[in-house]
């Protein structure tokens, strides 16, 4: 029986096999934050171990981090300890660290592919659960907590075991206006919060296949959201394309013998899922979340729903606690709801693609009187491309705030907060209760639906401004 | 790691699903750069919103096995939802689902993390309905859980159910094999990436 992509990359990394225990799987690059290390490292000091690689490691601050006053300390001094102790911490251990302000500071999934680093059949963990972000690479990457954490800085492995293998199937062409976000959000409504339970997804088919490598990094991201640790994309000429000349892409003959087996990572013909799921890439439209989980989302020509018209008792119960949290009625149009804030960043929306896609948007429009708009970019390296395309001039002469980059409001550990009660339509990729600010209502969107809503006060699709002549 | 062999306690039901980890924890805890002392932050905003919710209870405050709703922990990677559960009194938490991570943090951070039948998962919240007083035992040595007349086992594989019996930390059993380590190491292609120069 044939292999598929997440089965072979696994196999290549066992370092050991016994029966009855777990496999010892090589980790080819872990990624570390200042949130989910700081006891990793205390663990390593109490016991006397040290970092067995140092060189296969790197880290950022990305979760605390403030977006305006950059060459201000941290105000929070919680915040600004936190950081503190992982600038202490890997210049203790030899671990490469990237501060704010700096070129390769960001967020942590953004950082890895943009210098490279993030390769195809590679191992990637990280002590964040979107660590899936780089399996658009075709590589298995996967989020992980702090015991492992630990675990991978004194011996660059990890125990597991081969995961449940399920294919998304999403042939077709895209309809004008819907993104990689729309799918990945259509995904999670179609299989729920607990579908890829177990399982690695791999995305495939000819919709996935013509998306950029940053729509694909979008797909992957929310893997988690749909339950799977890991979500990946079989590498090919765009994947390629991506990574030549980056600083830490291979070069010369490397380069040509990695790319030589970056072209075996490919599921066989006979290899066999646990699980299928297909969908048309034609029947989408773009996606909207209305309670508080991601598989609450629905198209955003449908209705809020009643929770009456669910089958299944516990999710009539969550639908009728999201609908209060939310605030909203059964049977609204989505179309009608009106937002507060609109965030534009985080790893799932954060890239310069995504930036370009909002700034074309809003270019020669005003954001809505009463909505803000916070846009975030994904690491400074972001910020500076779109400096330099001239899009924060965009984003300013709308109204919107041009910040500096960080994970944000995605979950509010900095003071880029919702206030209670207040309503967002958000790049990200959690709705739950409070994540953007104890109180906050998140609707997550894609960037187009997001500029769009920035525009309008309510949640908008793209095109419904040009039917509006907006 | 403490060692887990059986526990008997009480238990609190959580009728919900889907209970995320920013429900569990919400991020603004996770900045203390220590390891204890996570139980001000357990479904803190429930038990501030809500004077009705189950652990506000006082019959409930004791509990030491949560009965939750299907799709327990999912969201982040934070270890700290496992810490504050420990930190607030819980060695067991039993669910007819867990998500991934939280189930696998569990198994390194101590908390036993129980997946029953969905139907015995509502049988157990009936009965520490009905009597909060209810002693249940939860036995990792036979793999059960067990109340008044009831007995649902569970699954657990013998390597992780071992490894909490004995307490055992992951770290010190990979150690046991560096040389497995330096091996494959050695065979690693030359321009695999590396992020020092």
């Amino acid at each position: 029986m044939g292999q598929t992509l997440a089965q072979k990359v696994y196999e290549q990394h066992v370092v050991r096999r016994t029966e009855g225990e777990p496999d010892l799987l090589y980790i080819d690059l872990h990624l570390v934050h200042e949130v989910t290390s700081p006891q990793a490292f205390d663990g390593l000091r109490a016991a006397g171990r040290t970092v067995r690689r140092p060189d296969l490691t790197m880290s950022t601050e990305d979760h605390n981090v403030p977006t305006t006053n950059l060459l201000a300390p941290i105000a929070d001094p919680v915040s600004r300890a936190q950081v503190e102790a992982l600038r202490t911490n890997t210049a203790e251990f030899g671990i490469r660290q990237a501060p704010m302000g700096t070129r390769d500071q960001g967020i942590v999934h953004v950082i890895g592919p943009q210098l490279g680093l993030t390769q195809p059949g590679m191992t990637i963990v990280c002590g964040d659960s979107h660590t899936s972000t780089h399996g658009a690479f075709g590589a298995l990457a996967f989020g992980i907590g702090t015991s492992e954490v630990e675990h991978v800085l004194a011996t660059q492995t990890l125990t597991q075991r081969p995961a449940k293998q399920m294919s998304v199937r999403v042939d077709g062409e895209l309809p004008l206006g819907v993104s990689a976000k729309d799918v990945i959000l259509a995904v999670i409504a179609e299989i729920g919060t607990g579908g890829g339970q177990g399982h690695v997804i791999e995305y495939r088919g000819s919709a996935i296949e013509a998306l950029s490598m940053e729509s694909r990094m979008t797909i992957c991201n929310m893997s988690i959201e749909a339950g799977a640790r890991a979500g990946l994309i079989a590498p090919d000429e765009t994947t390629f394309a991506y990574l030549q000349g980056r600083d830490h892409a291979p070069s010369g003959e490397d380069w040509d013998a990695a790319v030589a087996a970056w072209r075996e990572l490919r599921t066989d013909d006979d290899a066999v899922f646990d699980r299928e799921v297909v969908i048309d890439a034609a029947s989408l439209t773009p996606y909207v979340t209305w309670g508080t989980n991601p598989g609450q989302g629905l198209p955003i020509g449908a209705a809020v729903p009643d929770p009456a018209s669910f089958a299944d008792e516990s999710d009539r119960a969550a639908a009728e606690s999201a609908l209060a949290y939310m605030g909203l009625t059964a049977g609204t149009p989505l179309r009608e709801i009106s937002v507060d804030t609109v965030f534009l960043g985080s790893c799932t929306n954060g890239r310069i693609e995504d930036l370009r896609v909002a700034a074309e948007l809003l270019r020669g429009n005003h954001v809505a009187a009463d909505t803000r708009m916070l846009v975030v970019p994904g690491s400074v390296f972001v910020k500076q491309q779109a400096e330099e395309e001239g899009l924060d001039a965009v984003f300013t002469a709308a109204g919107a705030e041009w910040r500096g980059a960080g994970c944000s409001m995605c979950l509010g550990m900095n003071p880029d907060q919702l206030a209670p009660g207040e309503r967002s339509a958000s790049t990200s990729n959690r709705n739950f209760q409070g994540r953007q600010g104890k109180g906050g209502r998140t609707h997550l969107v894609s960037p187009a639906v997001a500029a769009a809503t920035a525009i309008t006060g309510r949640l908008t699709a793209p095109a419904d401004l040009q039917t509006a002549g907006a | 790691m403490d060692a887990f062999t059986t526990h008997t306690g009480t238990a609190a039901p959580l009728r919900r699903s889907n209970v995320d980890t920013d429900q569990i924890i919400p991020a603004e805890y996770l900045k203390r750069i220590t390891r204890t002392g996570f139980e001000d932050g357990l479904f803190v905003a429930w038990r501030t919103n809500e004077p009705d919710f189950v652990l506000n209870k006082p019959e409930y405050a004791d509990a030491s096995i949560l009965v939750a709703g299907p799709d327990f922990g999912t969201g982040s990677s934070r270890e700290h939802a496992n810490w504050a559960l420990l930190d607030g009194g819980y060695k067991v938490v039993i669910s007819a689902r867990f998500a991934d991570i939280f189930r696998n943090n569990s198994t390194k951070s101590g908390l036993l993390t129980v997946v029953l039948p969905a139907a015995d998962v509502e049988a157990l919240q009936d009965a520490c309905e009905t009597d909060p007083t209810l002693a249940v035992t939860v036995d990792l040595v036979a793999r059960e859980v067990r109340w008044a007349d009831r007995v649902s086992g569970f699954e657990i594989d013998d390597y992780t159910r071992w490894r909490l019996l004995e307490g055992l930390d992951d770290i010190g059993l990979t150690e046991r094999h560096l040389g497995d380590i330096d091996a494959f190491e050695a065979a690693r292609p030359a321009w695999k990436p590396r992020t020092l120069a």
